[in-house]
Parts: C-alpha cells; sequence; structure tokens
C-alpha cells in the first residue's frame, strides 16, 4: 500500500498528464459525432456573451453591404407583391410563409461568431431557447441555407454550418427531383459536394441545386447553390458534384431560423413506437 | 511572487480573448488561423510547480475550445506540449536551464526561436490531427501544420519581443 501511494505522489506529474490527455481526447472524440457534443461549445451564457458583445462593435464596419443584401431582398419581395406569386419564377417565393399556410414559423436571428477555416465549423446565432428557437431547426439567409442548429443555450444558439464534415443534407436538382446529400469535404470554403446523384440525373454546368423535401428540417426549394462541376464515381453509379453556394458562408449576418411544425409528427409517422 | 501570479493571470486571460477574438478570425488566405495563445505555456516561469503549470495549460486549453467549438482538441495539445516542455527546454538552452535560473528576456535570439519552433509544431500537429481525425487527410493536416506553425511563430516572436521588459 505504501508503495502504490510513493509510486502516486513520484509520478503525480505524468499521471496528471495522461488524465487530463485523455479528458480532452474523449472531449474530442464525443465531439465528433453528432449530436452530443453537450459540454464544450460556444452557445453558453459565458461565450456567447463575450462574442456578442464583440459583435457589438464590428458590425459597424460591415453595416454598408448587410445593407445592400436586405435591400436586394426587400427588392425581390416587392417584387413578388407587385407580380403576384406566380410570375416569379426564382424559389425565393418557396420561403414565403403564406404559400405554406404557416406549416413553418420564421423568425430571425443574428450571426454573432462565423468560424469557415477549420474542418468542422460552427456559427453562433443569438437566439436560444427564450425564444423558442431548438435543436434541428433550419438556418438561412435570403439568399440559400446556412446550415441546422445543433445546440442551444438559454439566450444563444449553435449552427452546424455546411461547412462541417458532419454535416449531411437532403437537396436535389432544382430542374429534376433526383435527390443526393450536400456533404462538404473541407478542401475550399467557396465549394460543397453533392453525392449520391444518380447517373441519369440531366446534371449541366451552371444548374440551381435546392434542398429536398424529404428532409423534416428545410422546406423543399430553398437555394443552395450553382453546378460548378461534376464526375461520375468510381462506381460508375452516381455523379458527385461540385457546388458553388449562393452564400458567401466568410460574410453572414442576418439570417432566418425556420421551424417546421409538423416536423414532430412526421418523425412519429416514420419511427412507429414498437410495442 | 504575487506580482508573478497577477501577471500571469492577466495573460491568461488576455490571451485567450486575443485568440477567440482576433486571431481566430484571420484567415489568411482563405484557411490559415495562428494560434499565439500558446505563448502563455512558453513563457511560463520555469521554477514553477509542474503539477500547477500542467493543470493551467488544460484550462487554457479548454477556454479556447469553449470559444472555437472543437471539443478537447486545444485542451489535448496543450497538455501535451506542457508536458513536454522540459526537454525540450534542456534541449533548446542547454547548461543555462540546468541551473534553473533561465529567464526568457536574457536568452540567446537563436534558443529562443528554436524553443518556439519545436514546440509551436507539435502543439499544431496534434491540433490538426485531431480536429481532422482521418488519417487519409495526412497531406492536409501536414500543410495545415506547416502554414499555422510559420505565422505563429513570427506572431509569437514579435509578441515576446515587442512586451519583453528588458533592462538596458
Amino acid at each position: 500500500m505504501q508503495q502504490i501511494i510513493n509510486f502516486v505522489i513520484r509520478n503525480k506529474t505524468s499521471l496528471l498528464f495522461l488524465l487530463l490527455f485523455f479528458v480532452s481526447i474523449a472531449l474530442t472524440i464525443q465531439s465528433h459525432s453528432y449530436h452530443k457534443s453537450k459540454f464544450i461549445n460556444s452557445a453558453n451564457f459565458f461565450t456567447g456573451g463575450i462574442y456578442e458583445s464583440a459583435s457589438n462593435v464590428s458590425n459597424y464596419f460591415d453595416l454598408k453591404t448587410q445593407n445592400e443584401i436586405l435591400v436586394e431582398e426587400n427588392n425581390k419581395l416587392r417584387s413578388l407583391i407587385l407580380n403576384g406569386i406566380d410570375s416569379m419564377d426564382t424559389s425565393i417565393s418557396k420561403i414565403d410563409s403564406t404559400s405554406y399556410n404557416g406549416r413553418y414559423k420564421i423568425q430571425t436571428a443574428k450571426v454573432i461568431n462565423n468560424n469557415y477555416t477549420s474542418s468542422k465549423n460552427y456559427l453562433t446565432i443569438n437566439k436560444g431557447e427564450k425564444h423558442g428557437v431548438t435543436e434541428d431547426l433550419a438556418v438561412i439567409t435570403s439568399k440559400g441555407i446556412v446550415g441546422i442548429i445543433d445546440n442551444t443555450s438559454n439566450g444563444y444558439a449553435r449552427v452546424l454550418s455546411i461547412l462541417n464534415t458532419k454535416s449531411r443534407i437532403n437537396a436535389q436538382l432544382q430542374s429534376s427531383n433526383h435527390i443526393g446529400s450536400l456533404v462538404w469535404n473541407a478542401k475550399s470554403s467557396a465549394m460543397v459536394q453533392l453525392t449520391d446523384i444518380s447517373k441519369f440525373a440531366p446534371v449541366k454546368q451552371g444548374d440551381t441545386i435546392v434542398t429536398g423535401g424529404q428532409s423534416s428540417i428545410f422546406p423543399q426549394g430553398i437555394p443552395i447553390g450553382l453546378v460548378e462541376d461534376f464526375i461520375l464515381d468510381i462506381s460508375g453509379d452516381t455523379y458527385t458534384i461540385n457546388v458553388k453556394p449562393f452564400n458567401d458562408m466568410t460574410n453572414l449576418s442576418h439570417t432566418y431560423i425556420i421551424e417546421n411544425l409538423d416536423a414532430q409528427e412526421i418523425k412519429q409517422l416514420e419511427n412507429p413506437v414498437n410495442e | 511572487m504575487n506580482s508573478l501570479n497577477i501577471n500571469s493571470i492577466i495573460r491568461f486571460v488576455v490571451l485567450v480573448l486575443a485568440q477567440a477574438l482576433i486571431f481566430n478570425h484571420i484567415n489568411f488566405m482563405d484557411s490559415v488561423n495562428p494560434y499565439p495563445y500558446i505563448l502563455f505555456i512558453l513563457l511560463f516561469p520555469v521554477n514553477n510547480n509542474r503539477t500547477l503549470f500542467i493543470f493551467l495549460s488544460f484550462m487554457l486549453g479548454l477556454f479556447v475550445d469553449l470559444f472555437s467549438d472543437s471539443g478537447g482538441v486545444h485542451a489535448a495539445a496543450c497538455v501535451t506540449i506542457a508536458f513536454a516542455r522540459p526537454p525540450i527546454l534542456k534541449f533548446a538552452f542547454g547548461m543555462v536551464y540546468e541551473h534553473q535560473n533561465i529567464k526568457f528576456n536574457n536568452t540567446e535570439f537563436g534558443n529562443r526561436v528554436i524553443y518556439f519552433l519545436i514546440l509551436i509544431i507539435l502543439h499544431h500537429l496534434i491540433i490538426f490531427s485531431l480536429e481532422v481525425f482521418n488519417i487519409s487527410n495526412i497531406l492536409l493536416v501536414l500543410k495545415k501544420t506547416l502554414f499555422s506553425s510559420v505565422f505563429t511563430l513570427i506572431l509569437c516572436i514579435l509578441i515576446s519581443v515587442l512586451f519583453s521588459n528588458r533592462q538596458r
């Protein structure tokens, strides 16, 4: 017994190192699996507060571009009202909540922290549980999709960006109904990949990619980006398409959170309780 | 001794905030970010309690992880370089370290660069391999390590020269 205690005391530095190292490895591995990184994230009171006060200052440097984006969006919405929804061919009309008979609830949020350089990128927004934001809500801007909320605190929420190797979003070609998954290979922040598109799909350079209707998170038809180039997989059955997102992911400020009010019902239907 | 502690605490807070608010958003050439917060570990007084030092390094890494949503990547890297510091000090500074009276402000510039470089490369290698966590992307890891290390090294040397209070 004495010897064990002596051993611990003699090697306390190495033992502490090993202990802390394994704690951090455990945290890392936990953060690699979707929906499990609960403890260490930027959507808590402390880090959220600091990011919020910092973004209050840095917002002023960005006012001009953000105003232009908002004016552009107003312009689109105005022409929508004046011309009637039918004559508008851009898919922005699909975001309009009225065309869904109130199936979707929309609220605005501001990005207070944006990362896009590592292979697992997250954003922090300034809406949280007290505003009715929960996990698995969609986040978009006026131009296209941003990501999915994966963690919330009282006043802030963390968004799993489309620039995250963990992200998989159901997407399709606008011209046909061939669906695939939107993923990211971490190579460039200006390019995401659409995989598993059938080789029979009529893909052309410059085609528009939109969200598919198969997920209960995103409404169908929210714009994602344009086809940059595409290759047939080694197996020869599916295309992998390089997509250039409409959103400049490096410059985000005003976003919309979309809540599908039917999500609960759809989920229950798809996963019936086994008796 | 007391002023040393206060000095360390201020350094800790300032470096974490600077990393979270400035250096994580530099994005030089689209993807290169420096991590000069490890200056806290590099310049921590040598003749101090090692257990406390390792624990502080862990906290430092954990705070940076909190801000950059990276799980425990930075914490793991910080703990490792804190643990590996004594042999590297011995390698870089030789006899001066043996006598336990090393002051970073008075050491030779070349020695200091070597000391910084070894710890920075070790730290960055651990960060990026844990972050990418995929053996088939080893080239990406090495590329990121190389670019970020150079960036961090330059910043670390600049900061340590600018804020050193050397008596002339």
